[in-house]
């Protein structure tokens, strides 16, 4: 255990080094929250909400999935994927600890870097900007975090996922962008998975996305009722344990057939 | 002559490195095709629950988003220098550039373009005459020469800012972690104007012309009377904003010392 720990606050001093991208990543992260608060403004127009969600709901919703993305976010698929590429990942295996493991702490370590430096300041700053509204009651945020770690682990089970087709596939520089761009749209980051046509829900319910931004971001906009928010976290929580075992299986199948080429 | 022989000896080199790796070259494509698809998708899901976005139809914002895609399809093959400052500057690279027999921009253009970004011309086509043909828009004779001046118009607008933003990398070291910012701002010349603040709207005319890119040249070819003025400046604006960088760029160029050994 200590030195998965040791794992995470390594990365973290390692991110905190480099605070400076930082700043300029929240005022990215701001500029598209900007954008999408005035489009969604527009599209509103005078309708006084959609889909249950009022105007001011949406624009938290925006505000909230972008900054939880902070969190979630990591690029631990590219770095496995550069890993097997350079050979380094022949090394990482010979070493006492599991490799997917130690990745899984290192996006950890970084998460939790984001989170104070990045997510925090960013949700406040957006918050004096736009018209937001933070939830009233403790036990909602309290929810919201529990949410917020499992659509972490999701995400990273997802990235681990990724990470080892390199194995297969050598060169997966194209599947990493295009399952970031799949993210993007169906975890609910760039629309609510409610405002999809019935159908697009149906088949939605039956993949994992929606438990990286869609639920999380709901909880926090209050935007479920009280039995639903208890249905999204098991879901949660059954893609976070179902998603265990493809990682497993291939991880299994890569350790075998793995070519080092160099190193 | 001798710049029309290079940019085409450029080419021919850069189709042969690319076409060694086939599989990297249309993933490369491909990702960008998802890319486009998505940003398809928000409009079509988002107009499912709306009729009108400050007044324009769902077909008219499509239309507007295909001929965005246009000009920045021609920036992003031609001037992929946002890394301008850790490749040139910081490893000394500016050094060899100097001693090329061309203009100083020109040759890192040609060292970095990226041809397959192109093919976002052919969708954006595709999506404008789908959409104009549900429109029901009609075309004059002079609209498609209208229509290639106002797409180069605007990629030079686009241009004209990150030629600019590179070439602050002359006066400060700093790491410009402007240009990712720059690429989001330019996300909102994809809608129309009119549903940002006035400031926002002032800032995308005429500080950050992105609305040049979008909005402005396509409200022409939708025939919306009002925004005539600003869609037949994009070539001007393309002109003046891309002069001005291309001044800024020189002097910079005078300032540079070289780095590293």
């Amino acid at each position: 255990m200590g030195k998965y720990l040791a794992m995470i606050r390594m990365r973290f001093l390692m991110m905190l080094a480099y605070r400076t991208d930082y700043y300029t990543g929240i005022l990215i992260y701001s500029i598209n929250i900007g954008a999408y608060y005035f489009l969604w403004n527009a599209i509103y127009g005078d309708k006084s909400s959609i889909e249950g969600l009022s105007s001011m709901q949406m624009t938290t919703y925006v505000a909230v999935a972008w900054m939880a993305r902070a969190f979630y976010f990591n690029n631990i698929d590219r770095e496995i994927a550069n890993e097997i590429k350079d050979g380094k990942v022949a090394i990482e295996m010979i070493r006492p600890y599991n490799y997917l493991g130690m990745k899984t702490m290192q996006g950890l370590g970084e998460g939790i870097f984001r989170f104070f430096f990045f997510s925090i300041p960013g949700m406040l700053l957006v918050a004096f900007i736009f018209p937001i509204e933070l939830p009233h009651e403790p036990a909602t945020w309290g929810i919201f975090g529990i949410s917020l770690l499992f659509s972490f682990i999701i995400n990273t089970q997802i990235n681990l996922l990724t990470g080892i087709t390199t194995f297969f596939l050598y060169n997966n520089a194209g599947l990493i962008r295009a399952k970031r761009v799949i993210i993007d749209l169906f975890s609910g980051l760039l629309l609510p998975i409610s405002f999809y046509p019935i159908w697009a829900q149906e088949v939605m319910k039956y993949l994992p996305f929606q438990g990286i931004s869609y639920v999380p971001s709901m909880i926090f906009t209050n935007g479920y009722s009280s039995g639903d928010i208890g249905m999204a976290l098991l879901q949660q929580l059954i893609w976070v344990i179902i998603l265990i075992i493809p990682i497993q299986l291939l991880w299994i199948v890569a350790k075998k057939q793995l070519i080092i080429q160099g190193g | 002559m001798f710049y029309v022989s290079m940019f085409f000896q450029y080419v021919s080199q850069y189709m042969k490195t690319r076409l060694q790796y086939r599989a990297d070259f249309f993933m490369e494509i491909l990702s960008d095709l998802l890319n486009q698809v998505v940003n398809l998708v928000f409009i079509l899901v988002v107009f499912g629950h709306t009729q009108f976005l400050s007044g324009w139809s769902r077909e008219e914002i499509i239309f507007i988003y295909g001929f965005f895609l246009i000009p920045f399809a021609l920036f992003s093959s031609f001037f992929n220098i946002w890394d301008f400052n850790d490749r040139y500057i910081v490893k000394g690279e500016m050094d060899r550039i100097l001693t090329r027999p061309i203009h100083s921009l020109f040759q890192v253009i040609l060292e970095r373009i990226e041809l397959e970004s192109l093919f976002g011309v052919v969708t954006g086509l595709i999506i404008i005459f789908y959409s104009g043909a549900s429109l029901n828009l009609e075309l004059a004779w002079y609209d498609p020469i209208l229509f290639v001046i106002f797409a180069v118009g605007g990629a030079l607008a686009y241009a004209a800012i990150f030629v600019a933003i590179a070439s602050i990398g002359f006066w400060s070291d700093a790491k410009t972690s402007i240009m990712p910012m720059m690429y989001n701002i330019g996300n909102y010349g994809r809608y129309p104007v009119d549903i940002y603040n006035k400031v926002i709207r002032f800032v995308l005319t005429w500080v950050l012309p992105f609305a040049f890119v979008g909005v402005y040249p396509a409200s022409y070819f939708l025939r919306k009377e009002e925004w005539y003025a600003y869609a037949f400046a994009t070539p001007v604006i393309g002109l003046v904003f891309f002069t001005v960088s291309v001044f800024i760029w020189n002097q910079g160029v005078k300032r540079y010392r070289g780095a590293g050994n």
